[in-house]
Parts: structure tokens; C-alpha cells; sequence
């Protein structure tokens, strides 16, 4: 489970905002990915499936699944924390094209 | 129960937030609520964290998550956690995440007085060192030397508050210090502190590339370091005795660790020398009252 995006919500009037200040947890509806002026990439070949650069994305974009990952590119900022992590050399960061 | 990256939730709960690239205090949070899960209640004050994680229609939290105000996050936490039990809700956690500004200076006496009536929360301080989300002005964690907009020619002149003793020094069932840097010792006292009845609290230093002047990638290696020089200790409080986590690994590490922060740039080989022995200082407090026995400094 994590916050999906989703549409954002369409206010025509104020009658249409929510009442008092409490609204729906885990509701994106814009992406980070303009952020990032570099990508990681992940080399599945040099792998060992450590999951440390899952662990310490302070985004929570490097996906485990088993013992591989994967990363959200909608939120993922391009920090390079995953590629400072990793000891098997397999995440390597890639200018972004505009 | 033990965690690692392997056993943690692959739930996120924290997620889509506006923080800037490399934040440790938002890998603080994240990690946090791993281990908490979804039953859990999380107050943040305002500061970082809150700014960047309520962003009307983007709300980042999947768990129940509100803002309190900058002063009132322990009594928000009392609040919640009596009104849970009121309507006999059991089976759920009050956590905090407050900032250094929000728990070391204004927020200071709600925290006490929740330590005082024992309130059962959990009360987590993510410290990077100054008020970072009004553009880094000192608190009273900001360490000697660090430039900050409020302490802009020489750098602050005052040593970092020891608010962990300050917090022991309550009585507290449970209280902690850790580092975004050491995440497996992150994640085992946030779950002793869910484990724990009465007040908890965990101070976790969380390196604010921006504020610190260092790139984004660098956040980790920032907090291990912090460690590893002996300027963050590991330790724990609990039955009144207080024990180191970790030892410190190479106090030689120190000059290095500050040279490469922006914040410290200015800082001449005096204030270096200072820092130094406001370091070697408190380790000689803490060989005298903690218990640690064997290999003292070093590991
Ligand atoms: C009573 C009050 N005073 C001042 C502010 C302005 N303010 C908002 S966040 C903030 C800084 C918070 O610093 P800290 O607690 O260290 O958290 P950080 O932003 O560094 O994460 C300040 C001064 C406020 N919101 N309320
Ligand atoms: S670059 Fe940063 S945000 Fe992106 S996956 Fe790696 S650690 Fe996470
Ligand atoms: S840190 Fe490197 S080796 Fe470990 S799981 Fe990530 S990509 Fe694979
Ligand atoms: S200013 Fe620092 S603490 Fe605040 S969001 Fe940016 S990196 Fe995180
Ligand atoms: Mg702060």
C-alpha cells in the first residue's frame, strides 16, 4: 500500500470545498518528477538484492519486490542517496534530457 | 521484533511529500511509520515536516496525521491519546514528529508536562539543527560554530542543549537517541518505544542537506558520521540507567566530517578546536555516568 495519484478534485464553488479542515489521507495529485535533474538506474545484472537503497530513500521510491527493486519515477527526486547506498555498484545516476 | 530492510512493511505512509531531495527528516518519518503501521495517530507541528507533508489537495500521510500547533505537539499527542481511550480504542499509537525549534525551545513545556502525567505517546524529535522551514535560523540544538541566518558572521556561539538528558532527567520510561544514519538501530528503539508503556522519546538526528550546506546524496553518510566522530552518541534511557548503543568508531573522523559542511565553512581552527573539546567533555560525562564499561571510545 502507498499514496496513489489520483485526480485532483474539481472545486466549481466554494460550497464545493470540504467543511472544517479534514480531507482524505494519501491524496496526491501532483507528481515530483520535475524535480529531478538526475535518475537512478538500476543495473539488475550487478544486483544482490541488499535493499539498503530501499531503506534509506527518504522518498520511499525505490520499490522492493523480492529481493529486486524498482523505482517510482512520478516521485522519486533523483537525491542519490540509493547510489551512494549501494556497495554492488549497481545503481549509477543519469543526467535527465529535457 | 526484529527489524531490517528485508522484514519492514512494504507499506509507505509518507509519501508524495514536497520535502527537498535528500531530506533526513523525512526518511525519519518514513521509517518511523513503517514500523508503527497503520494504526497510528501522528501529530506534527509546524516546521518542515508538516509543511511539506499537507499541501491542500496533496496530503502525503496514508495514516490518521494532523497539525498541531508549533508550541503544542506533546498536548495534542495527551489530547488524542485520551480521546482514543475514551472511545475505547486500543489498538492505536500516538507518534510526534517535531522539529529541534519544536521540541527543544517552544515546545518544551507541553513535552514535560506529558512526561509528568506519564501520557502514553510517542514523542519522536527529528533534529536537523535549526528552524529550517522559516530559512534556518538557530534553536537551541544548533551546535557551536554552525552559521545560520540568526547567527550569520562567527556562527553560533552557544553548545548544542542536551535535550535527551534533559528528557531523562524526567524520570521517562523510555527515552533514545539515534541517526537517520544507523536505520536498523533506528527502527529497533521506535519499536521498543511502541512496546513501552508511558512516555517515550526518541531524538534522531536528521541532516537538512539544504540548511547544512551539503548535497543531497550526502544525508547518510552526514548522520553516520555524526556518529561515528563522536558528536552523536547512541544511547538509550530506561529504569533510570542510562547505555550506549554504539561506540564511537574514529574521533579523527571529526575535522573531516565538519570541513564539509557549508554551514561550517567559516569556522577557524579555534572554533574547530572548541568543538572538538565540547565533544571530548561530554564523552567524559558520559564515561563517568552511563554505563560503559569495556573499550570505552572507540569500538
Ligand atoms: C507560534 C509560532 N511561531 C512561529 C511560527 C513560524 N514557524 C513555522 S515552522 C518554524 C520553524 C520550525 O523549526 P523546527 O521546529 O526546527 O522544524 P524544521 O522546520 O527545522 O523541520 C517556525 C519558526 C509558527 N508557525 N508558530
Ligand atoms: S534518487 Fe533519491 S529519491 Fe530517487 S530512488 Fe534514489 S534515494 Fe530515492
Ligand atoms: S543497494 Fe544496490 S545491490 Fe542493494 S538492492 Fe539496491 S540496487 Fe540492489
Ligand atoms: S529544508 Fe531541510 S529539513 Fe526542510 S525539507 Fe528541506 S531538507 Fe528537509
Ligand atoms: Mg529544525
Amino acid at each position: 500500500m502507498r499514496p496513489r495519484l489520483v485526480e485532483p478534485p474539481r472545486f466549481a464553488s466554494p460550497d464545493d470545498y470540504p467543511e472544517g479542515t479534514s480531507f482524505e489521507a494519501g491524496h496526491l495529485v501532483t507528481v515530483n518528477s520535475g524535480w529531478r535533474r538526475v535518475r537512478p538506474k538500476i543495473d539488475g545484472g550487478k544486483c544482490t538484492g541488499c535493499l539498503q537503497c530501499y531503506l534509506y530513500c527518504p522518498d520511499g521510491t525505490m520499490i522492493k519486490s523480492g529481493k529486486s527493486v524498482t523505482v517510482d519515477y512520478d516521485f522519486c527526486k533523483g537525491c542519490g542517496i540509493c547510489a551512494r547506498m549501494c556497495r554492488a555498484g549497481a545503481i549509477s545516476m543519469a543526467e535527465e534530457r529535457a | 521484533m526484529s527489524f531490517s530492510a528485508s522484514s519492514l512493511s512494504e507499506d509507505e505512509f509518507f509519501y508524495g511529500h514536497k520535502a527537498c531531495a535528500g531530506c533526513g527528516g523525512s526518511l525519519a518519518v518514513r521509517i518511523a511509520l513503517k514500523v508503527l503501521g497503520e494504526k497510528t495517530v501522528a501529530v506534527l507541528p509546524a516546521g518542515c515536516m508538516s509543511a511539506v507533508g499537507f499541501n491542500f489537495p496533496q496530503l502525503c500521510f496514508a495514516n490518521n496525521a494532523i497539525i498541531s500547533t508549533f508550541a503544542g505537539t506533546a498536548s495534542m499527542m495527551t489530547g488524542i491519546e485520551a480521546g482514543l481511550r475514551a472511545r475505547g480504542i486500543a489498538d492505536y499509537k500516538v507518534v510526534g514528529f517535531a522539529g529541534d525549534g519544536g521540541t527543544a525551545d517552544i515546545g518544551i513545556q507541553a513535552l514535560s508536562g506529558a512526561i509528568d502525567r506519564g501520557d502514553d505517546i510517542i514523542y519522536i524529535c527529528y533534529d536537523n539543527e535549526a528552524y529550517m522551514n522559516t530559512g534556518t535560523q538557530k534553536s537551541s540544538l544548533t551546535p557551536f560554530g554552525a552559521r545560520t541566518t540568526t547567527t550569520p558572521v562567527k556562527g553560533n556561539r552557544r553548545d548544542k542543549k542536551d535535550m535527551f538528558e534533559i528528557v531523562a532527567a524526567h524520570g521517562i520510561p523510555y527515552a533514545a537517541t539515534a541517526s537517520v544514519g544507523y536505520l536498523n538501530d533506528y527502527m529497533r528503539k521506535v519499536a521498543k518505544a511502541a512496546e513501552v508503556k508511558g512516555t517515550k522519546y526518541i531524538h534522531v538526528i536528521a541532516p537538512c542537506p539544504t540548511g547544512w550546506g551539503a548535497g543531497s546524496d550526502e544525508t547518510i553518510e552526514l548522520a553516520k558520521e555524526a556518529v561515528d566522530c563522536g558528536l552523536w552518541p547512541l544511547a538509550e534511557y530506561e529504569n533510570g540507567e542510562f547505555s550506549l548503543s554504539m561506540r564511537m568508531k574514529d574521533p579523527s573522523l571529526l575535522d573531516s566530517h565538519i570541513r564539509r559542511q557549508g554551514r561550517f565553512k567559516h569556522l577557524t581552527s579555534e572554533g574547530l578546536e572548541h568543538i572538538r573539546e565540547l565533544r571530548d567533555r561530554r564523552w567524559d560525562r558520559i564515561d563517568k555516568k552511563w554505563n560503559v564499561d569495556q573499550g570505552r571510545r572507540t569500538r
